[in-house]
């Protein structure tokens, strides 16, 4: 019996065809999820904590109006990269990222190391209106930001309680402590908040 | 008493939609490239910002257009291939319906801000769970339709459509593994470098399994047919589909090179995205000689012609894949247009043009009628070559113009080029790329007309399996 009359058979049972489907397609998934879901690649870097509330809420807002569609937040270990924007990612800073937000196409530049290097007031004008300080700039204005209070939806405990789930450490104080910490400032304070802490974990981090 | 007439007109209403898909689905990609040459075209309003925008246009085209069209001809191919009605056609009624809200629903919830984050499952839980029931609505339908066949062997096209539905199954299950924290808003079960990985792995499989495998079931079926030709190896066809559904798997992790990603599953995804060019290619090669037979018809079928072409096109985007996921090309084209430009061939030249080809040849024999203007097909295959070379030209220019300047050093090694430089350098590329999607999009406006003049005043035609122990 060659194979082709052996294939024959798994032609006439649907049966063995979805089998044959599901375990061949299967393999190379497994060979390459298995390790490093279940293994130790999800360690936070030392010193690194999980995001405070007033800047999980701005990174809610980053993945709300899909920022990651323009801008990576991943140095590459390559020289010019790193020249342009600092010492390349590690997997260790990305413990606490649910989802990962590396995005696949740079538009805008890079955001990983964006952290400190502009001023608060820089980000607001920027955040608004693009172009006022970036002539050439494409990006669009997120003129709604300035004017909806952050967590407008009153979620920042249901959020928190969520990623302790998954095993975030934030304590109770934390949490109960969020609400006051986001009163009385906005969705542009929050993503403000985020952009200056990208990347502040690795600050220090030895040089390639 | 023949057999029982074969439900078409689900396939009717699913092609109708995903017609409707398209062009609602391409407006929205030609929106979001008009923003890029004109980015204060949002006026400051949220659902028509860059971000949101661009998130339903793939959404709208991916499973809108996509999904509709595969499905309406999974279920017109497996009654003829199995000579049976439709299993459960109320249960396709029932996805048909729940598909098109979902649609609806879910582009209107990515404009409103949900979104998970995840690159081409953007959706949030709710459509997750939703979508995940109408899959197995569609498996239950299609194999059903298969369990109950009057014919011996299952044909390969069916091979393609059923690999579509279980891996795209296991990778939609897998990918969306999610906490939810409000109705709108969920977290990851994975973090980080591991949400990397396991998005990737559905990314690309998403695009093996749903815009390659689910396509290629729609060519096993459709190019024979419109050429008059049996598929010119049976061999080849076993040999191609079971080292793609093996391989293609493997190949996610090209997306992720020099990223914070173990090295040995970098390098493991680019020699298995190499590997990948020999299945793709038998593929190609096989409807290519298919095709070869039927010289004469390709001259005044447009629909054969948009087939053919469409072939040519998955030939170029396969080759260029494997290329791409070389890690020193990937160097220069990752993160550029250039990744936008191979997808535009794969999603346009391939994807869409097989589409549209098999929608001409579908609609005149689903309304019994002639299509209504074989001209108007024909000016549509030409402004769709011209859309997708202009579209794919454009994106390769400014592509290989980032890459290289984005890592170009000067002789004190520094960086040469200031990001805003390189990036107010794309102006002309991305007017290019406006254009192009525009021409492509006016191509299918014209489909659009025709297909509904053909169908006017119409019902789908009743038709019947072959009497008991014809051959197909």
């Amino acid at each position: 019996m060659n194979w082709v009359s052996l294939h024959h058979r798994l032609e006439r049972n649907a049966g063995l065809l979805i089998f044959g489907i599901l375990l061949v397609s299967s393999i190379g998934g497994m060979v390459q999820l298995l390790p490093i879901v279940t293994g130790d690649h999800a360690h936070a870097a030392p010193g690194l904590a999980p995001y405070p509330a007033l800047e999980l809420e701005g990174r809610d807002i980053y993945i709300r109006e899909s920022c990651g569609t323009c801008h990576t937040q991943q140095v590459r270990p390559l020289l010019a990269e790193v020249k342009r924007y600092g010492p390349f990612s590690r997997a260790e800073e990305f413990a606490y990222d649910r989802p990962f937000l590396w995005g696949s196409k740079r538009t805008g530049p890079d955001l990983a190391r964006i952290g400190g290097r502009y001023t608060d007031e820089w980000h607001r004008l920027h955040l608004l209106d693009p172009r006022s300080v970036v002539p050439v700039s494409i990006m669009p204005g997120y003129p709604w930001l300035a004017e909806h209070p952050a967590d407008r939806d009153g979620t920042i405990e249901a959020r928190m309680r969520t990623l302790v789930k998954l095993g975030h450490p934030y304590t109770e104080a934390d949490i109960a402590a969020a609400p006051a910490a986001l009163a009385g400032r906005t969705e542009l304070d929050a993503v403000i908040a985020y952009l200056q802490g990208m990347g502040r974990s690795m600050q220090g981090a030895p040089q390639p | 008493m023949s057999a029982a007439p074969y439900e078409d007109r689900v396939v009717t209403a699913f092609l109708y939609c995903s017609v409707f898909w398209a062009l609602i689905g391409m407006a929205a990609g030609v929106y979001v490239a008009a923003e890029l040459v004109w980015p204060t075209i949002d006026f400051g309003l949220p659902p028509l910002s860059f971000g949101r925008l661009r998130t339903a246009h793939t959404t709208l085209v991916l499973f809108g257009f996509g999904v509709s069209a595969l499905i309406a001809t999974a279920f017109y191919s497996v009654q003829r291939t199995s000579h049976v009605r439709l299993f459960a056609p109320g249960l396709a009624w029932a996805l048909f319906f729940a598909w098109q809200l979902a649609i609806v629903l879910g582009a209107a919830s990515i404009l409103a801000g949900w979104t998970s984050a995840k690159e081409y499952a953007e959706l949030e839980w709710p459509f997750d769970i939703a979508i995940t029931v109408a899959w197995v609505a569609f498996a239950v339908v299609f194999f059903g339709t298969i369990a109950r066949r009057r014919v011996g062997p299952i044909y390969i096209s069916n091979w393609f459509y059923g690999a579509l539905i279980i891996v795209i199954a296991m990778l939609h299950i897998v990918n969306n593994l999610e906490l939810p924290a409000t109705i709108g808003k969920s977290y990851s079960l994975f973090a980080g470098a591991q949400d990397a990985v396991v998005q990737w792995w559905y990314g690309h499989n998403a695009v093996g399994f749903l815009l390659t495998g689910g396509f290629l079931g729609m060519l096993y079926y459709f190019l024979p047919k419109q050429a008059e030709q049996p598929i010119w190896s049976y061999r080849l066809s076993i040999v191609a589909f079971w080292a793609f559904v093996y391989t293609y798997i493997w190949a996610g992790p090209h997306h992720l090179h020099y990223h914070a990603v173990p090295e040995w599953v970098q390098s493991l995804g680019m020699v298995m995205s190499l590997i990948l060019l020999a299945p793709s290619w038998a593929t190609m090669v096989n409807g290519i000689m298919t095709v070869a037979g039927a010289a004469k018809k390709l001259k005044t079928d447009p629909a054969l012609k948009f087939i053919v072409l469409s072939l040519a096109f998955y030939g170029l985007a396969t080759f260029e894949g494997p290329m791409l996921a070389i890690k020193s090309v990937n160097v220069f084209s990752h993160f550029t247009e250039w990744t936008i430009g191979h997808v535009h061939s794969g999603a346009l030249g391939w994807n869409a043009l097989i589409t549209f080809g098999t929608f001409y040849f579908l609609v005149p024999r689903l309304a019994g009628a002639p299509l209504w203007s074989t001209k108007l097909a024909n000016i549509h295959f030409w402004l769709a070559l011209a859309g997708t070379m202009l579209y794919v030209l454009a994106m390769w220019g400014a592509g290989v113009s980032q890459g290289v300047l984005w890592l170009s050093l000067d002789e004190l090694g520094e960086v040469r080029f200031s990001f805003n430089d390189v990036m107010a350098a794309m102006k002309p590329y991305y007017g290019l790329r406006f254009l192009a999607g525009l021409t492509f999009l006016a191509g299918a406006a014209l489909m659009a007309v025709n297909l509904a003049k053909t169908f006017a005043g119409r019902r789908t035609v009743v038709a019947r399996p072959p009497a008991e122990g014809a051959r197909a």
